[in-house]
C-alpha cells in the first residue's frame, strides 16, 4: 500500500510537468541494473528500522489485541481470592459494545467523533486566520507569530489546570458572560468548555503548518493574479487556498489523529467518569485502572482500528489531490483520468 | 521494483515471526508463574522499600531515618509515588502484575485493602503481633479483609462539620447542631441577621469524583442506612438510605446548600468557607489550621456531623501499611511496619503532620490537644465511624454511586430511583 503510493507522491510532489518526466526514465534505468545482490543489501538496509518497528509497533498491538480476547479474572466466592488466569473469552468483549453494557461505548464513540469533527473544524477556520495574519509583513509581526504559537507550547496538563480555573464557578469565564454557568459540571456546556480549551490551544498548530505552507507560494503568481485583475477575495480562494492545500490537509490530519485520542484535558478540566466529556481513551483507561484489561484492551483496539481507518481515508485524499493537481498525464487509474478530464473540460468550457 | 517489493516483503515476514516469538515468550512467562502460598511465612532480612506518596512535610523521611540508624543492616528506602491518590494505586497495581519485589512496604488508602487483599497482591498479616486493641475499632476494620488482617492503620481521618461560632452566637443560638433539621434551623436564624444574609448555608464534596462517594456514604449512614450489608451484599435501596439521599437532594432543591457546590471538592469548600460564605461546611481536619490562618480565624469551630434524628457517622479516611506478596526480606519488612505504626510513631505523625492517629489514647493527650483543638472532635467522628464499602470492584462502587447519587443531586432523577439503580449496579459489580 506504501509502496505503491510513494511513486505517485513521488511524482506529483515535483511542481512542474517536466521534472517528473525527466525522474521517471532514471528511475527505470536504475531498476534494470538492480541486482538480487542489491536487493538484499537494501533488505538488510531497511532491517533495523523494521525491527524497530516491529518491537515498539506490532509487538505491542498484537499483544493489545490478544489481551483483548481475554475476560476479568473472576472472584472465587469461597477463598475470596481473585482466581489467577484471566479466562479466554474470545470476541466477547467487543460483541459487548453490542449489548445493554456498550451504552458507555457508543456515547464515548461519538464524544470522541463529536469533539475531532468540531474542534478541527475550529481550529482549521482560526488556525488559517491566525496563517494568513503571521504571513502579513507589518511592524511587530515576529511578536505577534511569537503570541499565537504561546498556547501551543504550554503542555496541556498545565493548559487544562488553567482552563479549569476560568470555568470555575467564581471564575473569569462566568464573570464575562454575566451569568453563572456550572461548566465542570454534566451538560453539554461541558463539551463546549473542552472545545474551547482545545481549539485555544492546538489552532496554533495548524496556523503554523498552514504558515509554512503560504510561505513556498511564489510572489509572481499573486502579482500576475493582480495584473489580471483578481481581488482579494479571488486571490485568496483561487491561488492561496489551492496551493496551501497540501499543507493543510497534512496539518488536518494530524490534527484529527491527535483529537481522536484526546485524554488529558477533558480528564483534568471537566474530570474522570462524566458521561458528556468520556472520550474511548479516557474509557480505556477507566476500564484498565478497574483492572479490567481484556476490555480495555478491546476499547484501545478499536480506538488504534478507527484511527486507522481516518489515517487511511486522508491518505486516499491526500494522493488522490495531488495527482488531480498535476494534471490528466499523471494520473495513473482510468477513472482518475476520465474524473480530471471531465472537470478539465467543465473548466475549459466554463 | 518487484523483486525489490518481494525482498522488502520476505524481510517483514521474517520479522512479524520474530515479533510473534516475543508474544508467545512474554505470554508463557505470564502464565507459568504459580499461586503464591496463603500463609505467608515472614523470612529474609536485608534492605527493603516503602513505596508511599511523596512526603511534602518530610515526616515519613524523619520516622524513616530513625528506623535506619537502629537497623543499619535493614535499611529502608523510601520510593516516592505521585501525589495523586490515582496514580498511587496505579503505579502499585503495575508492580503487582508484574511481580516485582521494588516496593515492600506499600502506603495504602483504607478503601483499597479488599481489592488488594483478594488480588493476593498483599500478605495476610499476624494480627497478634500489632497492638490493634488500642486502636480505634472502626480505623482497625479498614485493614481486613473477610475477617483477616491485610494492613495495619497508620493514619486515620474523619469528617467533621465546621461552622461559625461568631454568627451562631449572635443569632442566640449556643451549641452546634446535631442533627440536620436542627441545621436547616439555625441558619434560617442566622440569615436573619443583616450580615448574614446573602450567606449559603451548608456544603460538602459534591463533584463527580470519590469526595462524592464519601459525602453520599455519609448521609446515607447518617440516616440509619447502609450501602453494603455487613455481608457485604450491597443494601441501598431502602427507606433509610432514601431519607439519606433525600437530605442531600432536598437541601440543594430549597438552597441550603448552593448550586455551586456541585462543582466542590475539598478545596474549593474550603475556600468558600475561608471567604465567609458558608455558615457550614463538611470537611476533613486538615482545613482546621489553614481557616486558622483566614479571615474567619477565631470565629470558627468544629463539631461531630449532624445525622437524620441525632449525631451522624462519619466516613473514613486515612492510610493504612501492608506488605507486598512478592517482596524480598519480608521478616524486616514485619519489623518496620510494627514501628512505623507503632504509637510512638503517630505521635510523631500527628505532631509534624497533622495526620490522625489510629491510637486512641493520643487523641485525649493535654498537650496534642492545645495544639490541635479538633481532636476529641474529631475522636468521637472516628469512633462513630462507617467504612466505605469494602467491596473488592470498590472502583466500580464508587463509580456507580457517583453515577447515581450525581444524578439525583442535579434532579436528572429521582432518589428513588437513583437508588433503585445503584442497588442493580452494585449488585451487578459484586457478581463480576
Amino acid at each position: 500500500m506504501v509502496d505503491t503510493d510513494i511513486p505517485s507522491g513521488a511524482a506529483a510532489g515535483t511542481p512542474g510537468g517536466p521534472v517528473g518526466r525527466r525522474s521517471a526514465p532514471v528511475k527505470a534505468s536504475k531498476r534494470a541494473w538492480a541486482t538480487a545482490a542489491s536487493g538484499r543489501t537494501a533488505a538488510l538496509l531497511v532491517s533495523p528500522t523494521l525491527l524497530v518497528l516491529t518491537v515498539v509497533v506490532l509487538y505491542p498491538t498484537v499483544m493489545a489485541f490478544k489481551e483483548s480476547l481475554y475476560g476479568t479474572k473472576g472472584l472465587d466466592p469461597k477463598t475470596g481470592f481473585i482466581s489467577d488466569t484471566e479466562p479466554f473469552v474470545g470476541l466477547q468483549n467487543y460483541a459487548d459494545i453490542f449489548g445493554e453494557a456498550g451504552d458507555r461505548f457508543w456515547n464515548a464513540f461519538w464524544n470522541t467523533t463529536f469533539f475531532t469533527v468540531v474542534t478541527v473544524g475550529l481550529e482549521t477556520l482560526i488556525g488559517v486566520s491566525m496563517a494568513l495574519i503571521m504571513h502579513k509583513a507589518f511592524s511587530g509581526r515576529a511578536l505577534i507569530r511569537a503570541s499565537i504559537l504561546i498556547p501551543w507550547a504550554v503542555p496541556t496538563a498545565i493548559s487544562g489546570l488553567l482552563w479549569r480555573w476560568i470555568f470555575n464557578s467564581d471564575g473569569i469565564a462566568n464573570a464575562l458572560i454575566g451569568r453563572q454557568v456550572l461548566w465542570t459540571t454534566e451538560g453539554f456546556h461541558a463539551k463546549v468548555a473542552v472545545i474551547i480549551a482545545e481549539v485555544w490551544k492546538t489552532s496554533p498548530f495548524i496556523g503554523l503548518l498552514v504558515l509554512a505552507g503560504l510561505q513556498v507560494i511564489p510572489k509572481e503568481v499573486y502579482e500576475a493574479a493582480r495584473l489580471d485583475g483578481a481581488g482579494p477575495l479571488a486571490q485568496f480562494w483561487r491561488i492561496t487556498l489551492p496551493l496551501v492545500k497540501p499543507a493543510l490537509l497534512v496539518a488536518v490530519l494530524f490534527r484529527c489523529l491527535d483529537a481522536l485520542r484526546m485524554f488529558d484535558l477533558p480528564y483534568l478540566l471537566i474530570g474522570a467518569q462524566k458521561n458528556s466529556v468520556e472520550t474511548l481513551s479516557m474509557l480505556a483507561q477507566n476500564e484498565a485502572s478497574n483492572v479490567r484489561f481484556g476490555p480495555a484492551a478491546a476499547y484501545a483496539v478499536l480506538l488504534f482500528l478507527y484511527v486507522f481507518l481516518i489515517a487511511l481515508g486522508f491518505v486516499r485524499l491526500l494522493g488522490t489531490d495531488l495527482v488531480g493537481d498535476v494534471g490528466g498525464p499523471k494520473a495513473k487509474r482510468k477513472n482518475k483520468l476520465r474524473r480530471t478530464a471531465v472537470s478539465g473540460g467543465a473548466e475549459a468550457s466554463a | 521494483m518487484n523483486a525489490r517489493t518481494t525482498r522488502v516483503l520476505q524481510c517483514s515476514a521474517v520479522l512479524v515471526a520474530a515479533g510473534l516469538v516475543l508474544t508467545a515468550c512474554g505470554s508463557s512467562g505470564g502464565d507459568s508463574s504459580s499461586g503464591q502460598s496463603k500463609s505467608p511465612s515472614f523470612t529474609g532480612r536485608g534492605p527493603i522499600t516503602f513505596a508511599a506518596a511523596k512526603d511534602s512535610s518530610g515526616v515519613v523521611q524523619k520516622v524513616m531515618d530513625s528506623w535506619n540508624a537502629q537497623h543499619p543492616k535493614e535499611k529502608v528506602t523510601f520510593v516516592q509515588l505521585p501525589a495523586d491518590v490515582n496514580q498511587q494505586r496505579q503505579q502499585m497495581i503495575q508492580n503487582a502484575e508484574t511481580k516485582s519485589d521494588a516496593y515492600t512496604v506499600l502506603w495504602m488508602d483504607v478503601v483499597w485493602t479488599s481489592e488488594f487483599a483478594a488480588h493476593q497482591w498483599i500478605d495476610q498479616l499476624p494480627a497478634d503481633q500489632f497492638p490493634l486493641d488500642k486502636m480505634l475499632k472502626p480505623v482497625v476494620e479498614t485493614g481486613k479483609y473477610r475477617g483477616n488482617l491485610y494492613a495495619v492503620p497508620q493514619s486515620s481521618d474523619g469528617g467533621v462539620l465546621y461552622y461559625r461560632t461568631d454568627l451562631l452566637k449572635k443569632a442566640g443560638i449556643s451549641a452546634a447542631p446535631t442533627t440536620w433539621a436542627e441545621m436547616k434551623a439555625d441558619c434560617a436564624k442566622v440569615k436573619q441577621l443583616p450580615e448574614a444574609k446573602d450567606l449559603d448555608c451548608y456544603a460538602g464534596q459534591f463533584q463527580k469524583y470519590e469526595g462524592l462517594t464519601v459525602n453520599f456514604a455519609e448521609a446515607v449512614n447518617s440516616a440509619g442506612g447502609v450501602i453494603t450489608a455487613a455481608s457485604g451484599k450491597p443494601d441501598v435501596d431502602t427507606p433509610a438510605a432514601k431519607k439519606g439521599l433525600d437530605f442531600l437532594v432536598d437541601s440543594f432543591k430549597d438552597g441550603t446548600i448552593p448550586k455551586e457546590a456541585i462543582t466542590y471538592q475539598e478545596e474549593e469548600g474550603r475556600q468558600a468557607f475561608q471567604s465567609g460564605k458558608l455558615i457550614f461546611l463538611r470537611n476533613w481536619p486538615y482545613v482546621y489550621s489553614l481557616a486558622e490562618k483566614s479571615k474567619v480565624a477565631g470565629k470558627f469551630a468544629v463539631a461531630p456531623l449532624p445525622g437524620l434524628t441525632g449525631a451522624g457517622s462519619s466516613s473514613l479516611g486515612g492510610h493504612n501499611v501492608a506488605l507486598s506478596s512478592f517482596a524480598k526480606n519480608k521478616a524486616t519488612a514485619l519489623d518496620f511496619m510494627k514501628f512505623f505504626t507503632s504509637e510512638a510513631s503517630a505521635a510523631t505523625f500527628l505532631k509534624d503532620a497533622s495526620m490522625a492517629p489510629p491510637y486512641g489514647s493520643l487523641y485525649d493527650d493535654a498537650a496534642l490537644v492545645k495544639q490541635y483543638p479538633y481532636l476529641p472532635v474529631l475522636k468521637k467522628s472516628i469512633l462513630g465511624a462507617v467504612p466505605r464499602p469494602r467491596v473488592v470492584q470498590y472502583g466500580d462502587a464508587s463509580s456507580a454511586i457517583q453515577q447515581e447519587a450525581y444524578a439525583a443531586l442535579n434532579g436528572d432523577k429521582s432518589s428513588a430511583q437513583a437508588l433503585k439503580d445503584l442497588q442493580s449496579e452494585l449488585q451487578k459489580s459484586a457478581a463480576q
